[in-house]
């Protein structure tokens, strides 16, 4: 078991030297991450709103649909966006393929049902008497909703958390739509990935080590928004 | 007006980070595993930088994903080892201006007991033969790369089809994978000299049998052809391609060593 001791020790030394590489990884990793992310969270809470606050044709169908997708392999997700991507596939005139782009797409996708479906169990869950306190007090119907959507905040921020977790774990679809070209489209993931076929496993644990200290990290700050969020509503 | 304003900076964020890249003079080079995990690009590539202010992407895969990269346009220049493939692709039109760049050659590795005793024989294929006759495992990569590619043409000489028998287990991995695969089955592998001199000090393996010519690892670089994709980047591509081949490219290749000082690959560009 010593292995582990050394390669807290070799991410421990990787960390303070503040290798100009590894740190435009770690940079690339938290920038494809994020930017997909917050781009799946812009278009998935209003669908998660509107499938939880109104009725609409299909709603069944719909939630059943991103709740499965909530389980879609990431390397099925990162083939399928590799031949829309592809010079000879449908979007090959963008150009896009093997770039940081190209992987915030794939991230994107993987990204977009966890928030839709965590979303809207957040809003469903809510107390339906805050909608109908808020129409007798005068509110509009989007008011109504918007303070609807506020009180599930809580349940909203759980699911950006599980869904950056997801994708900062995620290795299968960047894979393949990045191609993990060193300094241009190589995350940390895929440095570990490499880092294990080359056989030094002690780095690549050590590179996993900050990984999971970076999203310590980032948990923790979400996790502090949480509360505060709690705290404004008690 | 203030929730308008965040959800403003977060488009802008997005976009910022979307943006970019767009203008750097660059080429995609879609080769293999054996030339991008040796170190290989990374101690010629920063040369050929400095000499011609282009900048090379590569993207390492077996040689028939490499291939396939290039035939899809995905690439704009391709360098592996497959030569037969190479030249198929090049006739089929989707490849110009191949050239041979370097060479280095296959083993076969093993336990050091030799247990199917493949050692001493002199012909790759016999080597082949023997070990299917004891059935001792064999690992293969079983990924179209161009190591697979040689390993079943020596198959095909000794008239022996192995798929499907328990004793050979396609891993479809990269090489060093295959070989840590084949270390822990205590199997054959038939590897690259260049990947086995980088990952020899962490196998019990041996070289059991080497120097039939019939196991020669010739190298080749192509560019794809612009009539094919007009997108690619022809001109910048044949600026690699002929620094590849040219002594100052050829000498850089010369002068690369691994971690343990190797000489792993032998330039030989006509």
């Amino acid at each position: 078991m010593a292995f582990i001791l050394e390669s807290f020790h070799s991410a421990l030394i990787l960390i303070v030297r503040l290798d100009p590489e590894l740190l435009s990884i770690m940079l690339l990793s938290l920038k494809v991450s994020g930017s997909a992310l917050i781009s799946a969270t812009i278009v998935g809470l209003p669908m998660a709103a509107l499938l939880g606050l109104t009725s609409m044709p299909l709603k069944g169908f719909f939630l059943n649909l991103m709740n499965t997708c909530m389980g879609l392999p990431p390397v099925v997700v990162g083939l399928f966006i590799y031949l829309m991507l592809s010079r000879s596939g449908p979007l090959g005139f963008m150009g896009l393929l093997y770039t940081p782009t190209a992987m915030i797409t794939a991230q994107f996708v993987l990204a977009l049902p966890i928030i839709v479906a965590l979303c809207h169990s957040a809003i469903v869950s809510v107390d339906p008497v805050i909608r109908q306190a808020a129409l007798t007090l005068g509110a509009t119907k989007s008011q109504a909703s918007l303070t609807v959507i506020a009180e599930a905040r809580y349940g909203i921020i759980s699911a950006i958390i599980a869904g950056f977790g997801r994708l900062m774990a995620e290795v299968g679809a960047i894979l393949i739509v990045g191609g993990n070209i060193a300094g241009y489209t190589r995350v940390m993931t895929t440095t570990i990935a490499l880092e294990a076929d080359k056989g030094n496993f002690e780095l690549a644990l050590a590179l996993g080590i900050i990984l999971l200290g970076m999203a310590l990290l980032i948990n923790s700050l979400l996790l502090i928004f949480q509360r505060q969020a709690i705290v404004r509503k008690l | 007006m203030k929730k308008v304003y965040s959800f403003g900076s977060i488009v802008c964020l997005l976009i910022l980070l979307l943006a970019g890249n767009a203008f750097a003079d660059s080429i995609l080079c879609a080769s293999t595993t054996s030339t991008e995990n040796s170190g290989l690009f990374g101690h010629i590539l920063p040369m050929f930088e400095k000499d011609t202010g282009i900048e090379v992407k590569v993207v390492a895969r077996g040689t028939g994903a490499a291939l396939e990269m290039g035939r899809r346009g995905d690439a704009d220049v391709v360098f592996v080892h497959a030569k037969e493939q190479e030249l198929e692709a090049v006739a089929e039109g989707f490849f110009v201006a191949r050239h041979d760049v370097m060479y280095n050659d296959f083993v076969i590795i093993g336990p050091p007991d030799d247990p199917a005793s493949i050692k001493g024989l002199t012909s790759a294929v016999d080597a082949f033969k023997t070990i299917a006759d004891h059935q001792t495992v064999f690992v293969s990569r079983g990924d179209q790369s161009g190591t697979h590619t040689k390993e079943l043409a020596i198959w095909k000489q000794t008239a022996i089809n192995p798929a499907g028998k328990k004793w050979y287990l396609e891993v479809g991995q990269g090489m060093e994978k295959t070989q840590r695969i084949g270390n822990e089955k205590r199997a054959y592998v038939l590897t690259d000299r260049g990947t086995w001199l980088s990952t020899n000090d962490q196998l019990e393996m041996e070289i059991l049998m080497e120097g039939d010519p019939v196991l020669f690892n010739q190298y080749g670089i192509m560019a794809v052809n612009p009539e094919k994709h007009s997108h690619v980047k022809y001109e910048q591509a044949m600026t690699f391609i002929n620094w590849m081949i040219s002594d100052t490219g050829q000498t850089a290749i010369d002068s690369f060593r691994d971690k343990l000082g190797n000489s792993l690959f032998i330039p030989n560009a006509k």
